[in-house]
């Protein structure tokens, strides 16, 4: 067979099995063994699957819906169904059936692909609302021996005549996977819709393919490369890495055994190669403090004095920055030994070369642990729209509150009102059947609107800073970006949340909540009483403590050129807790500040009118539906503010 | 739930009569057990129930009656005997090995099925080799079925209750039984861990088609797992038939409520 350009991802796909047919594709951890398929193996499965597809009449233009965890097989359904010129529709394996029906409806799903008995479940009990769903394929027929539905059937045997199939008409598929062209679309990827149903994001094989070798040249990724493949198959995140990336560079995936076993698999795969979202570092890190308390009186010493010369230097050194003196360098260099090296194997990350997070606000002390110790941990930022890759931070210039230059090959433009636009053979082809939105997302000269606000610091780093519609102005024309300043006051341990208000106002404000179990260890260690959340939350020591946080927020804003403006100059601490049941969150915790305004209208006056304190009375609903109130007294507090001038030339 | 073909009796007891000392145990208890079925004993505390599972895999020996396990009918049955010809059985309460993890623990499942002996296994020879790695494969299976894989290496003393039974009944499943004894199954637990183990108890007769006998107390789960239940009261058996039928008799619900004497 003519060698043919490798613009699509079967075509990929088939030539590593060609070139580097024994090196391992993919592994997955089954009945306690890690299994391993070969390039040339997984691609005679990918072959028999397609083939077994297109004899139940899957045909170009078809799309494929696949529902489940990480498995081997639902990979290859995606190449399989690219092969035959169908788009894979990978969703989120957690939802519930009523939110798969949207989806299936909107896509036209004939064939659905899912792992095991819970997805047939869940696609059998929304059938009826699906008019075009015929074909059910599950991967693992545990309890699915006596489902008698129609279009219900085992993937082994689609795979079992598929390969009969392709041995018999060997050119059927060849020609399937010759006919792909590099415009078409490969994938189609639902974004979560906060506002509306959820729309279709379709890309093409080439963005995709772009999008992959840029982060593979950035990061120099190659066959030898191991990655963990754990995070929902729906979300580009893992779409870029453990699919694009994996099948343009060749390097192997590895599915954990379960979603529980996933820090065991990580320790046992040693991956070189990583991507989380800031949420799972930061579990990693607290296990590791827990841990470490019960550790013996040695070990802790040691942990302690090392970790203290890690952070000094540890993140230079790995920068590769000069000016570290020799004694540190010498002590990093024992404390890797003791220290950051067994550290590091425990959380299974001794091989890793390059690590991502994305998704999430990361918080600096955060992000610096891991860099101290020496894992590569750095950010990128993207969206579904964009492949996830707009911007990587480069070795050695890490900033842990940019998310670095644009990636080759994007250009990136500040709009007017402060919105990122994108634009670049990353961007989408089209929302599906979603022209409306198509030409609203795109604008005049074909840049896409991310919807996120941010700018461009000295270096040429980007810095995003809030969603585009949450940015407003203060009354003296600065710019105001509620949920950087509330992240920023997150970061702190004693505060779980923050709510910041300032649009159109002469300064800024706050409500905060503090952390219920972080402020009450802190309290019990120091001996003051409380009863519960409202008491602690109106001591006067605690107003000290988290004072002291709102002016160490307070002085980094004052380093920032943009955001000096936005300092917090009084805040007060809530008397109840925000809660998703009170309408005051939303599922996914993110504040709703607008509600939040409206029903604590009081406190916001008190705050702009500066009384020292005020009344306040809410109902609350209790866990077991009841009704109640609560009442207090809330202090309001002044925070210095630091001078934005002087602090830019002190730094 | 799948459709099941219920058989003949595998099991038959004929009336059984245990006594220890002056208490009567058992007192001329009959019922039978059919193939692919789970089969429920119930009756209030001290009725008799754990002593009829002693009976049956023979860790108690009846003064009178006799056990008919696949048409061979014994007066005194051996447990080495019953565990060796198919009957597995799970605790009141947890008879595990507390220091050794779980995958050691579900090992142990597999011991009469292992024919190398200690000298072979201490040199580790190809036999023993071998024979290690099937019953390593088939106690995966069973990890793997039972869905405790993330707890694989975990000494047993350092779990929560509820995956410490859900361990027990992977060592039994491990010994593949044909008949399967559960003692109180979900004692203690709470309704997720109950309807987790109901799920488990239920694949288990589903897919490897073996027959059940358990005791509990819970009654909505005897309602929905069993096809037929058999109920004891003071060592005698006051009813037996469907679990519908059981509900509805008199004498149970006599026997749970009390009566006025």
């Amino acid at each position: 067979m003519a060698e043919q350009a490798l613009d699509t991802f079967p075509r990929l796909f088939m030539h590593h099995a060609r070139i580097r047919g024994d090196r391992p594709a993919t592994r997955e951890k089954d009945l306690g063994i890690w299994q391993t398929w070969s390039w040339s193996e997984a691609a005679a499965e990918v072959r028999s699957l397609a083939c077994g597809l297109a004899q139940m009449g899957f045909t170009r233009g078809d799309n494929l819906a696949i529902i489940g965890d990480n498995r081997p097989r639902l990979y290859w359904a995606m190449t399989a169904a690219q092969c035959l010129g169908g788009v894979p529709v990978p969703l989120y394996q957690d939802a519930v059936a009523q939110e798969m029906s949207f989806v299936l409806d909107n896509a036209e799903i004939k064939f659905a692909i899912v792992e095991d008995q819970e997805q047939v479940d869940k696609l059998l009990e929304i059938k009826g609302r699906c008019a075009q769903l015929r074909h059910i394929l599950y991967d693992d027929p545990r309890g699915l021996r006596h489902y008698t539905q129609d279009g219900i059937q085992s993937l082994d045997e689609v795979i079992e005549s598929g390969r009969i199939y392709d041995r018999e008409q060997r050119d059927f598929l060849d020609g399937e996977i010759a006919k792909g062209r590099p415009g078409d679309v490969a994938v189609m990827l639902y974004t979560s819709g906060t506002t509306g149903q959820p729309k279709g994001v379709c890309q093409t094989h080439a963005s995709f393919i772009m999008a992959a070798k840029t982060g593979c040249e950035f990061d120099q990724l190659g066959p030898s490369d191991e990655i963990l493949s754990y995070l929902p198959m729906a979300w580009v995140g893992d779409h870029l890495f453990s699919y694009a990336q994996a099948i343009y560079a060749g390097f192997t995936i590895n599915c954990p055994e379960s979603g529980d076993t996933v820090i065991n698999d990580l320790r046992e795969i040693g991956p070189t190669y990583y991507f989380a979202p800031p949420r799972v570092f930061e579990n990693l890190l607290t296990q590791v403090m827990i841990r470490m308390e019960d550790a013996g009186a040695i070990k802790r010493r040691m942990f302690r004095y090392f970790m203290d010369v890690a952070r000094r230097c540890g993140a230079e050194i790995l920068d590769g920055r000069p000016g570290v003196a020799a004694g540190d360098r010498i002590l990093y260099y024992l404390g890797n030994l003791f220290v950051y090296g067994p550290l590091r194997n425990v959380l299974g990350m001794s091989r890793i070369r390059v690590a991502y997070t994305a998704g999430a606000a990361i918080g600096p002390d955060l992000f610096r642990f891991y860099r101290s110790i020496a894992i590569n941990l750095k950010q990128l930022y993207g969206a579904t729209e964009t492949c996830a890759a707009v911007c990587l931070q480069p070795d050695g210039q890490i900033k842990f509150d940019t998310v670095g230059p644009p990636a080759p090959g994007v250009e990136v433009r500040i709009a007017d009102d402060g919105e990122v636009l994108v634009r670049g053979p990353v961007m989408l082809k089209e929302y599906y059947k979603r022209p409306d939105a198509t030409a609203e997302s795109i604008d005049a000269d074909g840049y896409f609107r991310t919807g996120d606000a941010g700018f461009f610091d000295e270096d040429g780093h980007l810095k995003i800073i809030d969603r585009a519609k949450d940015v407003g102005k203060l009354a003296g024309g600065a710019m105001f970006a509620p949920n950087y300043i509330e992240n920023k006051l997150k970061f702190f341990s004693y505060i779980r949340e923050a709510v910041a208000f300032g649009h159109a106002c002469d300064m800024v404000c706050a409500f905060v909540n503090i952390d219920l179990g972080a402020v009450g260890d802190w309290a019990q260690r120091r001996n003051i009483g409380y009863s519960g959340y409202t008491d602690l939350a109106q001591k006067a020591e605690v107003y000290q403590l988290v004072l002291e946080c709102v002016e160490k927020c307070n002085a980094e804003l004052a380093h920032d050129p943009v955001l000096a403006q936005s300092q917090v100059r009084r805040f007060l601490i809530l008397h109840k807790e925000l809660d998703p049941d009170d309408d005051e969150l939303t599922r996914t915790r993110k504040v709703r500040r607008g509600f939040i305004a409206e029903k604590y209208r009081v406190l916001t006056e008190a705050l702009y009118s500066g009384k020292p304190s005020q009344f306040i009375e809410t109902q609350v609903k209790f866990e077991d539906g009841r009704a109640g109130m609560i009442s207090a007294e809330l202090r309001i507090m002044n925070a210095k503010v630091f001078d934005a001038a002087a602090a830019r030339l002190a730094a | 739930m799948g459709i099941r073909n219920i058989g003949e009796p595998i099991l038959q007891i004929d009336d059984i009569s245990l006594s220890f000392g002056g208490v009567r145990a058992l007192q001329n208890v009959s019922f039978d057990v059919r193939e692919h079925e789970v089969r429920a004993i119930i009756g209030p505390n001290g009725a008799g129930k754990s002593s009829m599972l002693n009976v049956i895999n023979g860790v108690y020996h009846p003064q009178v009656g006799t056990v008919t396990y696949k048409g061979e009918t014994r007066h005194r049955v051996d447990p080495h005997d019953a565990a060796s010809r198919g009957i597995a059985r799970t605790f009141q309460n947890i008879a595990l090995f507390r220091g050794m993890s779980v995958l050691d623990n579900i090992m142990t499942g597999r011991n009469l099925k292992m024919h190398t002996n200690f000298l072979q296994h201490a040199l580790w020879v190809g036999a023993a080799k071998r024979e290690q790695m099937a019953h390593r494969r088939k106690v995966e299976e069973v990890i793997d079925f039972l869905e405790i894989q993330h707890i694989r290496k975990t000494p047993v003393g350092r779990l929560p209750y509820g995956l410490q039974k859900r361990v027990e009944l992977g060592r039994a499943l491990a010994a593949e039984p044909e008949l399967f004894l559960l003692d109180e199954p979900m004692a203690g637990m709470n309704t997720e861990e109950k309807q987790d183990m109901c799920r488990f108890i239920l694949d288990v007769n589903d897919q490897f088609g073996t027959t059940i006998v358990l005791i509990e107390h819970d009654m909505g789960v005897v309602m929905d797992l069993s096809d037929r239940v058999v109920v004891l009261d003071y060592g005698c058996k006051i009813a037996d038939g469907k679990p519908d039928e059981v509900r509805s008799d008199q004498a149970v619900i006599d026997a749970y409520l009390g009566v006025a004497h």
